[in-house]
């Protein structure tokens, strides 16, 4: 199967064409340097994202929060979801952890609130 | 009258580098003017991340990023004035300012670090047809209902200008469970960074359509729809394309202003290019004493940028108010040359250069395997080739300070193909 990206490693942006078999990548085309063929296998193998957002306090104001490492990208809205339904109540720090572990990553506090 | 060595108008990104970069170089009477009611400035409402790769080797959060030069204030004792704005700056560098604490008060500073930041571009610039509904935002003020008032705005989005704010907004609406339509541009080419096109739009199947325009408004009361038609190479709109889009928002991400009412009414010289001041090698503007750095400069793309930048804005004003205005050597006038649009600084005495100098600017369109070139008086100062230069990406070029002994005149900064 072929699939079109974007590299997103710098401005160049190219345009990759990336041949995969099963879940392997066999072929990288119209990378520009080595950087591009590592991105598409890892855009095709496992892609992954960190998701910031921000969850509604208890007391009403919005806390933003970050999946501490990066999670799979196609559990994006489900990472989102959870992440809204958490209690928190304030205040809240930098750092502090408000769900364990979702799809691999700790759920942190991004800012002083409260 | 209080007197203070250092007042930083402005307590965002720059403000905060410039007064620690100050506090440093052991300046010890600073103080941190702030309209808000918190350090951070805009960085507060950024949730997403991306902010301190080159600051941090990490990639942060804004509020994080804001946090850690919040603390850094704290730890060096700096003191800041929130919820304070402030209303005049004279030639003289009396600084007015009206507080709920104080009232309205006047304070004698040593020098003046303007760091405003920059506004968005509203859409009584953009001169969209129409009435004027309820609905229509620009993108920040979407971002600061969202992230900081808890309030998501609308149900089904367009978004005109693909700006990088623009950007984060299509998914920061998105992951809130609304439905963005289409992120239309103007330009054949996105104004925003790479990455955020993939992760913003391509991630989200959001349609971007590049060299088309909102040429109606629908909608008396309330938002109904937009219509989006294409442009032409001129930017005018190609009759018979318009396509209709129901919504009942639109957001504008159509470029930032650098916001500079108060260096506009203290007589500080702007440059039209960039809007903000014209500054020498350090970041000096055209009043003795007033320094300018970040966003209210020049529009930045990157946060760590606007720091690095505003650290030697601060370190300069220090210099300033210990040792006075150091005796002008030699100028270089900079000059843009083809395909740049404007340089910072404009003007560069080496004298006051300690070992290396900044020139930073934009390009004007999109050039590939092209040269950065700077000559003067018919010698080559500076040459870069880069694969790709494009004006979404703010140029940053440092020339140490023996590269530029005994030149004077013109210095023609240019892109040149190869």
């Amino acid at each position: 199967m072929i699939k079109e990206l974007t590299c997103i490693c710098c401005p160049m942006g190219c345009a990759l064409t990336v041949e995969v078999e099963g879940d392997k990548v066999v072929k990288v085309e119209g990378n520009t340097c080595k950087r591009g063929a590592d991105y598409a296998v890892s855009e095709i193998t496992a892609p992954t994202r960190v998701v910031t957002t921000t969850v509604i306090s208890v007391q009403g104001r919005p806390v933003p929060v970050k999946t501490a490492v990066p999670i799979p990208k196609d559990k994006i809205f489900e990472v989102t979801e959870k992440i809204k339904s958490a209690e928190v109540s304030l205040p809240v720090n930098v750092g502090d952890v408000i769900i364990e572990d979702l799809y691999g990553s700790p759920i942190v506090v991004c800012a002083k609130v409260g | 009258m209080r007197e203070f060595d250092l007042v930083i108008v402005g307590g965002g990104p720059a403000g905060m580098a410039a007064a620690i970069a100050a506090r440093e170089k052991g300046l010890e009477n600073v103080v941190i003017f702030e309209r808000d009611h918190s350090l951070g400035g805009i960085l507060n409402q950024c949730i997403h991340n991306g902010f301190g790769l080159h600051t941090f080797k990490e990639e942060l959060t804004g509020p994080e990023y804001a946090y850690r030069y919040a603390v850094k204030v704290d730890e060096l004792g700096i003191p800041y004035e929130t919820g304070t704005m402030v209303l005049d700056i004279n030639d003289k560098r009396e600084v007015t300012i009206i507080s709920p604490g104080r009232g309205v008060e006047t304070v004698k500073a040593g020098a003046v670090v303007l760091a405003m930041g920059c506004r968005e571009r509203p859409r009584g610039a953009l001169n969209i047809p129409g009435f004027r509904p309820k609905g229509v935002y620009t993108a920040g003020t979407a971002q600061k209902l969202v992230n900081i008032e808890g309030v998501v705005p609308g149900r089904s989005v367009v978004i005109l200008g693909s700006g990088d704010i623009g950007l984060i907004m299509a998914r920061r609406m998105t992951l809130e469970g609304a439905k963005v339509k289409a992120v239309v541009e103007l330009m054949p080419y996105s104004s925003g960074l790479k990455r955020n096109i993939v992760q913003c739009l391509e991630d989200y199947d959001i349609p971007l359509m590049l060299s088309h325009t909102v040429v109606d408004i629908r909608g008396k009361d309330k938002l109904e729809g937009v219509y989006v038609a294409a442009v032409d190479s001129k930017n005018v709109p190609i009759e018979g394309t318009e396509e209709y889009f129901e919504c009942d928002t639109l957001l504008l991400s159509c470029g930032l202003l650098p916001e500079n009412e108060l260096s506009r009414s203290c007589g500080v010289v702007i440059d039209p290019r960039t809007g903000g001041a014209v500054v020498n090698e350090s970041l000096e503007t055209s009043i003795e004493g007033v320094f300018a750095c970040g966003n209210v400069l020049h529009v930045h793309d990157l946060v760590d940028f606007v720091s690095e930048e505003s650290a030697r804005a601060g370190a300069a004003a220090a210099d300033f108010v210990k040792n006075g205005r150091r005796t002008g050597g030699e100028q270089i006038k900079l000059i843009p040359g083809n395909g740049v649009r404007y340089t910072v600084p404009g003007t560069v005495d080496v004298t006051n250069v300690e070992q290396e100098v900044h020139i930073r600017f934009r390009v004007t369109g999109v050039f590939r395997n092209s040269s950065i070139v700077m000559t003067c008086g018919g010698s080559e100062v500076f040459r870069r080739r880069s694969r790709i230069l494009v004006p979404s990406e703010m140029q940053d070029v440092v020339i140490k300070k023996e590269k530029l002994e005994g030149l004077s005149g013109e210095m023609t900064v240019e892109i040149r193909g190869e």
